[in-house]
């Protein structure tokens, strides 16, 4: 083995720090264990906690994606009032808003969230997890979890405004409103995972986004009810995959208001399908699957690439 | 001893353009062993074949005794690796980045923070472990990326221009913690640079130019394979000189980096005979021992910097493979 040929010694860092003198510390060597089904959970772990940090750490980003949607909410929603108010039968407009932006809130967060897979990539960051001795699927599914929990915690903060629009508390209210975010979440996460395993610049991404999910909003009755539609707005509407999750998130909303009869048909009507009328539970296992499907495609396309 | 990493006709193509062509290597367990060659060369496609990150067009590699592409995992859990790109999540603290890839790699639960200060400590960051890595120099996180590397405590160590866009302190620091390492730790050290005099603290080094290794062995073995001193001069008349040389002393010149270069034994003796007989005027000579460099020269007919300077094409087209490789491509 050559000696080390220069005169120079190992001075101390640039930073003002000095290595430690020789063998002061003891080797501690450790060993890593082979990979097994609970180093996969493990590994669904680690990414999952590293996305509540990151939420944690970034309180700038709390406030500004709530910004939208209390801007839909309190802006659009007195705003329109005053026209709406004939068609509502008595019901205030903010009120029949509030379901579609306990989506959207939603929905924004979990894109900002699979977005960080584009800049983990643009920093690097991907590549020390892409190497670890871990399946890349659990890697996928940690980040969609991640996104989901912290999409569903900023939802919270949005439950926590029902008030405001006249709707009152309870406990099956809150727990059904976080389950169906939840699942919102987790499905959306899991289509930005889904692009963001193609799309390598974070301008695209946000190109997606104005495209995409600006799109999907607008066409889902987030804002409007799905009755009596164009024949193409309601094509749209039918195909949009958010439909499926701001209806059901309605009829709980509603569930917990004391509407007429006339008022819940007109402004609640629940989505067709050529006439037949698609029952709430069929409406969630849509977004489920639908989600399901997505981070199927996720984990194929992270595993494809080398 | 087995052998640390064993390559036999290791082969890589991106389309019609060969990176890696047929590159066999035995490397010892408690080897540093340096892989040395031009940019563009096909060092770091290599160093990912071996490290799982690319899969091989053709023959076979072990690493810490598993085959890279049928026991990827196990490869994984014994090396190592810190990449000429960043891969550090800025975000967190230092320790968060050593934690998160602990529990990456399943390391017992207890052995965490021993390690972790070890490591840290070794690198000179553990008073700064709960500072954002944001906010660190790129000195420091190199030294970082070298920490979280060894977190796991691995068999092999790659390490990809370690000391690329450092300043000298730090590179010198570099040097220090991989002799550290090799004194205290069971490891075998596998990295590649593009600086000749950093290629001599290596017990071993392969040079590899246009996908090929076309030299290997210790860096003593290597310099004295070329044997001759090497002169270089500047005179008024380059080509005149070149063929002076060849018609008067039988010698073949070559220009390189802007002069004269060629290589004679015993030199000193030489030198005044050239004066003497050249008969083309002679303003400035310079005469050394035989580096690295002429090692290089001397297999591949070009220093490491004109191939640099006149491989663009081939820089490019390593940069394309590099994308198309997706990973970790921030350029």
């Amino acid at each position: 083995m050559s000696a080390p040929g220069t005169g120079t010694a190992v001075g101390p860092s640039a930073d003002g720090a000095a290595p430690s003198a020789g063998s002061s510390t003891p080797v501690v060597t450790v060993r890593v264990p082979p990979r097994s089904f609970r180093s996969e959970l493990r590994a669904i772990k680690v990414v999952w906690r590293r996305e509540l940090i990151r939420f944690r750490n970034e309180r700038i980003r709390i406030v500004t994606s709530l910004a939208q949607p209390l801007l839909f909410l309190f802006v659009l929603g007195s705003g329109l009032q005053q026209l709406s108010a004939a068609s509502t039968h008595g019901v205030d407009l903010k009120t029949f808003i509030y379901p579609g932006v306990l989506c959207i809130s939603v929905m924004f967060t979990a894109m900002f969230s699979a977005a960080s897979i584009v800049w983990d990539r643009e920093f690097g960051f991907l590549r020390e997890m892409m190497v670890a001795p871990v399946r890349r699927s659990s890697i996928v599914i940690g980040k969609c979890f991640g996104g989901a929990t912290v999409a569903s915690l900023q939802g919270v903060i949005l439950l926590a405004l029902a008030w405001t629009v006249h709707v009152p508390y309870s406990l099956s209210l809150i727990v059904g409103v976080f389950l169906l975010q939840l699942l919102l979440a987790f499905s959306i996460t899991a289509f930005g995972v889904m692009a963001a395993a193609r799309i390598k610049q974070m301008q695209s991404f946000m190109g997606l986004m104005q495209l995409v999910v600006m799109p999907m909003f607008f066409i889902s009755g987030a804002l409007f009810p799905v009755t009596n539609l164009p024949g193409w707005l309601a094509f749209l509407n039918r195909i949009d995959p958010l439909t499926y999750a701001v209806s059901p998130m309605r009829s709980l909303v509603f569930a917990h208001l004391d509407l007429s009869k006339q008022a819940e048909a007109t402004l609640n009507p629940g989505i067709t399908w050529f006439g037949w009328t698609v029952p709430v539970a069929l409406e969630i296992f849509t977004v489920f699957a639908l989600g399901m499907v997505m981070l199927g495609i996720a984990i194929w396309e992270f595993n494809s690439g080398e | 001893m087995p052998s640390a990493i064993s390559v036999k006709d290791l082969r890589k193509s991106f389309g019609d353009f060969e990176a890696v062509r047929g590159v066999s290597i035995e490397v010892e367990s408690g080897e540093v062993f340096g892989f040395l060659g031009p940019n563009g060369a096909g060092k770091t496609t290599t160093i990912n074949m071996l490290c799982t990150l690319a899969k091989p067009s053709g023959g076979s590699a072990t690493v810490a005794g598993y085959d890279v592409v049928g026991a990827r995992d196990d490869v994984r859990r014994h090396i190592g690796l810190v990449f000429q790109d960043p891969t550090l999540d800025g975000y967190l603290t230092a320790e968060q980045n050593l934690r998160l890839h602990a529990e990456l790699y399943g390391v017992e639960k207890a052995l965490v923070a021993p390690r972790m200060q070890q490591v840290l400590e070794m690198v000179g960051l553990w008073e700064r472990r709960d500072g954002q890595v944001l906010a660190f120099s790129g000195g420091m996180r190199r030294r970082l990326e070298i920490a979280r590397g060894l977190m796991h405590s691995p068999r092999v160590l790659f390490l990809d221009e370690p000391t690329i866009g450092l300043d000298p302190q730090t590179r010198n620091s570099i040097w220090g913690y991989i002799r550290q390492l090799q004194e205290s730790e069971e490891i075998t050290i596998f990295m590649t640079t593009h600086y000749m005099d950093e290629a001599e603290f290596c017990g071993r080094i392969a040079i590899m130019d246009h996908g090929e290794i076309v030299a290997l062995d210790t860096p003593e073995a290597l310099k004295e394979e070329v044997g001759a001193d090497r002169i270089r001069i500047e005179t008024d008349d380059d080509s005149a000189a070149i063929e002076a040389i060849e018609a008067r002393f039988g010698l073949e010149a070559g220009i390189s980096e802007g002069a004269v270069t060629f290589a004679v034994p015993d030199g000193e003796e030489f030198v005044p005979r050239l004066f003497a007989e050249l008969g083309v005027p002679i303003r400035s000579v310079s005469l050394s021992r035989p580096t690295l460099d002429d090692v290089f020269m001397s297999h591949t007919g070009t220093t490491i910097r004109d191939a640099e300077e006149s491989d663009g094409g081939a820089k490019a087209k390593n940069k394309f493979a590099a994308q198309m490789m997706g990973g970790g491509g921030r350029r």
